[in-house]
């Protein structure tokens, strides 16, 4: 069969089903948001983006850092921070996420997460969880005096003052960094290393579901064990 | 050819061996002895695979094994076989390969799998630890690259662990929601001498499903199913690798409610059962796009909402509230929100609500609406003498000279999807297509495991394209090596139909790349190959041309010549509406 001849499919007859065509049949009223969530037509459709701050107990195996920044990049999460370390078990190291992401994004961000056969547990930390970064901050160091009275208000410390360069360290919430930052500005900055976010659940709280506060030696149950 | 150049050409000579009593009794002494006892261990039957350097010491465990190895003609064979056994056997399929191409071969028979939720673990050879990260010959980062396509995969890094990690991944990937899993395996560590035997495979306490749902959310779900008036059920594909299809059934029937399915789902419901509306989505039939257009309650189990069952999600189901039955807690409310979100095992879960409902639904009215849209939208082609032999045609034909129980396999395309409408299959586990991924080429090497896996008296037959045979069509070369009895039909239209289909709906015209006349007389090829080869041009040939390719007690390939022109209907266009449904190229 050459291309020519098919060329000449308008000619063919149409044979076509029976029964109405697409616009003669009943629009149904009803509607989904991008989240697959139906919706009042009238009311606010699309869920907003808030922060989250998931943490993650894994264990140590290899290439797991890999795993779950993989898992981010690929399904598109947004992600802004990611910190990782040993925790009091061994082979156990906890993950610190934040991400930015609508509720339903958040939740399935969550639960891919648990997918992975190197994660033992992960949840979202309460709004009020015990939280902070760490940042380094190198400055000109033409006005020693003054870079020290910014730190000072800002219960951070000097870790290095040379002739040329001043490098302080701070830690904090996230607002408190940004307005250090501002403050510091006005001396020069140099150079920035900030870590993100780590947090725990404050008080007695688990910081994951499943995990056991003060049972060091007790390695923590995945949750969903039955 | 370097692929397979042998880098120790030490060959095991000890050909007095009894194989019976050795598989069973020797110790293990290599960590790739401890990979196959390992399989052995868990029952493994078959394993398909491509040799080379870095996976002999594996291959040659396998030599005094009972297991069957298939070779294939390509790694991706290898893959697409051995998923295609595990679609049939219910349980995880093996392939192995070399490192380097013989790993990144598999990958895309590995991403299959992965979609498709089909059960697969793959073996590759890796090169010696002691070299990995040089850039040495043949090193591919396989689990690099495999990461984000298997539930999960392994490095191996010991021979006395060896048989345990490939006895954990085997389980893992048969566990809860299947998947391909992988090992990568050093040649140093199937090398090294161990005594370790491996232990009960078990899959890793991290991943464990939950089976049984919430009791509360089961009694939430059961109110809503008596209180609908229009519920409809939605079975996936995770019903039949649930094995729930008895459930799946009993639930339907008890209750009366219509059924759809989705294109893996088919299968799980008889489709010549008056409850039954076929399978949604983008080609599938009008009455199963009207009543999810139009369903109150849809009752969705083991499907993830993809997007060709969908269309878009703003106007999918958009009635309906949703229970949503699924063994991975990640799918509840992915694509589609859940109202009734019922994590656990498609049977136990079904059974759990049918114990929990007082009073089937009362949908008198909407049955009679679904039969109505069964006659107003009926599946049907046109097919004059005069005009070219039409597919659909060919499709009945084959059904009507196969078992009720035979196994279909397709590529990916128009022919497929002509395969899944006119088809008509009521046995579960014997539809074997590439469904998420879309993998042309996916139907004789998908053919060749399932023949493998099949009860001697199923026929298996490939229905292909001719664009979609082409891409694994070396395959045919291990069908007669091993005299397997399978019948390829490739739907010839000189096209790859599909991008046709959409560059005259949606690119004015413009053919670009789409035609494939330049294919060869597949017929002549086939005998080449030493198959059988036909050559069917209009109806007249068709039936007797089938029954004798059936009847040939090994592989047969039957060239049919199709009208080139024939289009799929009915199409709900990417992203539409599933109840607006195109009928012609017109209504697009």
């Amino acid at each position: 069969m050459s291309s020519q001849e098919n060329d000449e499919t308008d000619d063919l007859p149409k044979h076509g089903l029976k029964g109405p065509s697409p616009d003669e049949r009943p629009h149904p009223e009803g509607r989904r948001n991008s989240q697959g969530i139906r919706i009042d037509p009238e009311a606010e459709a699309e869920p907003e983006q808030r922060r989250a701050v998931l943490s993650a107990l894994v264990e140590d195996d290899p290439g797991v850092l890999s795993r779950i920044a993989g898992l981010f990049s690929r399904r598109q999460f947004n992600i802004e921070s990611l910190t990782v370390g040993p925790t009091t078990v061994e082979n156990h190291s906890r993950i610190t996420m934040v991400i930015e992401e609508s509720d339903p994004g958040i939740d399935q961000a969550e639960k891919q997460l648990a997918k992975l056969k190197p994660v033992i547990a992960v949840g979202e930390l309460d709004d009020d969880a015990v939280r902070t970064e760490l940042v380094l901050l190198k400055v000109e160091g033409d006005e020693p005096d003054k870079v020290h009275a910014v730190t000072e208000m800002y219960d951070g410390q000097t870790l290095d003052a040379g002739p040329r360069t001043i490098t302080v360290q701070l830690t904090g919430d996230e607002q408190k960094i940004d307005d250090a930052i501002d403050a510091f500005r006005q001396f020069g900055i140099i150079e920035i290393a900030r870590t993100g976010y780590t947090a725990l659940a404050r008080g007695d709280q688990a910081t994951v579901p499943g995990e056991k506060p003060g049972t060091a030696d007790e390695p923590t149950q995945p949750t969903n064990a039955q | 050819m370097s692929k397979q150049a042998p880098s120790s050409p030490n060959a095991t000579t000890e050909a007095e061996v009894d194989p019976d009593e050795e598989a069973e009794q020797a110790p293990v002494t290599t960590g790739s002895e401890a990979v196959i006892r390992a399989l052995e261990n868990e029952g493994v039957e078959a394993a398909f695979g491509v040799q080379g350097g870095a996976i002999m010491p594996v291959y040659d465990a396998l030599y005094h094994s009972d297991i069957r190895h298939v070779t294939m003609a390509h790694e991706q064979g290898a893959a697409h076989a051995a998923d295609a056994f595990s679609v049939v056997r219910n349980e995880p399929g093996v392939c192995l390969a070399t490192s380097g191409p013989g790993a990144t071969n598999l990958v895309t028979g590995i991403a299959d799998a992965n979609m498709d939720s089909d059960g697969l673990l793959a073996l590759t050879g890796q090169v010696p630890s002691d070299m990995v990260g040089s850039d040495a010959f043949q090193e591919t980062d396989t689990t690099g690259v495999t990461a984000p396509i298997t539930k999960h995969n392994y490095f191996a890094s010991d021979a006395d662990t060896v048989g345990d990690t490939v006895g954990e991944a085997l389980a893992l990937a048969g566990e809860g929601r299947p998947g391909p899993t992988l090992v990568d395996l050093p040649k140093n560590v199937t090398l090294d001498e161990t005594d370790a035997e491996p232990g009960p495979a078990e899959p890793p306490e991290t991943t464990r499903p939950q089976y049984v749902a919430d009791e509360e959310n089961v009694e939430e779900a059961a109110e809503a199913i008596e209180a609908a008036e229009r519920p409809l059920l939605l079975f996936g594909g995770g019903v039949i690798k649930g094995d729930a299809t008895e459930q799946a059934r009993a639930f339907a029937r008890g209750h009366e409610i219509p059924v759809v399915t989705t294109m893996p789902g088919i299968g799980s419901f008889p489709e010549d059962d008056d409850l039954c509306l076929s399978w949604a989505g983008m080609h599938g039939t009008g009455y199963a796009n009207m009543a999810i257009t139009h369903t109150d309650l849809l009752i969705a189990v083991g499907t993830r909402f993809d997007d060709r069952l969908t269309g878009g999600i703003d106007t999918f189901a958009p009635e309906a509230e949703v229970v949503h039955i699924d063994i991975d807690p990640a799918e509840i409310s992915k694509n589609v929100h859940a109202d009734y979100p019922l994590v656990g095992d498609a049977g136990i879960v079904l059974d759990q609500v049918d114990d929990a409902i007082d009073a089937s639904p009362d949908a008198d009215e909407w049955r009679e609406q679904c039969q109505t849209w069964k006659d107003e939208y009926p599946m049907d082609y046109a097919t004059p003498d005069d005009e070219p032999l039409k597919p659909q045609f060919v499709v009945e034909i084959l059904d009507e000279a196969t078992g009720d129980d035979a196994i279909v396999t397709s590529g990916v395309g128009q022919h497929q999807m002509w395969a899944a409408q006119y088809w008509t299959f009521t046995e579960p586990r014997t539809w074997v297509s590439s469904h998420g991924l879309g993998t042309m080429g996916y139907g004789l090497p998908a053919a060749i495991g399932a023949r493998i896996a099949a009860d001697d008296d199923q026929d298996v037959v490939c229905i292909d394209g001719d664009g979609s045979f082409l891409m694994t069509i070396q395959e045919l070369s291990v069908a007669v090596r091993e005299e397997l009895d399978i019948t390829v039909a490739v739907l010839n239209n000189e096209y790859i139909g599909m991008v046709r289909q959409w560059q005259d709906a949606f690119f004015e015209g413009r053919r670009m790349a789409a035609e494939y006349n330049w294919c060869p007389e597949f017929d002549m090829l086939a005998e080449a190959f030493g198959a059988r080869g036909f050559r069917v041009d209009d109806y007249d040939e068709v039936a007797e041309t089938v029954e004798e390719a059936v009847a040939y007690d090994g592989p047969s390939v039957i060239d049919f010549h199709i009208d080139p022109a024939e289009n799929v209907y009915p199409m709900v266009p990417s992203g539409g509406a599933n109840g607006q449904f195109a009928l012609t190229e017109d209504q697009l």
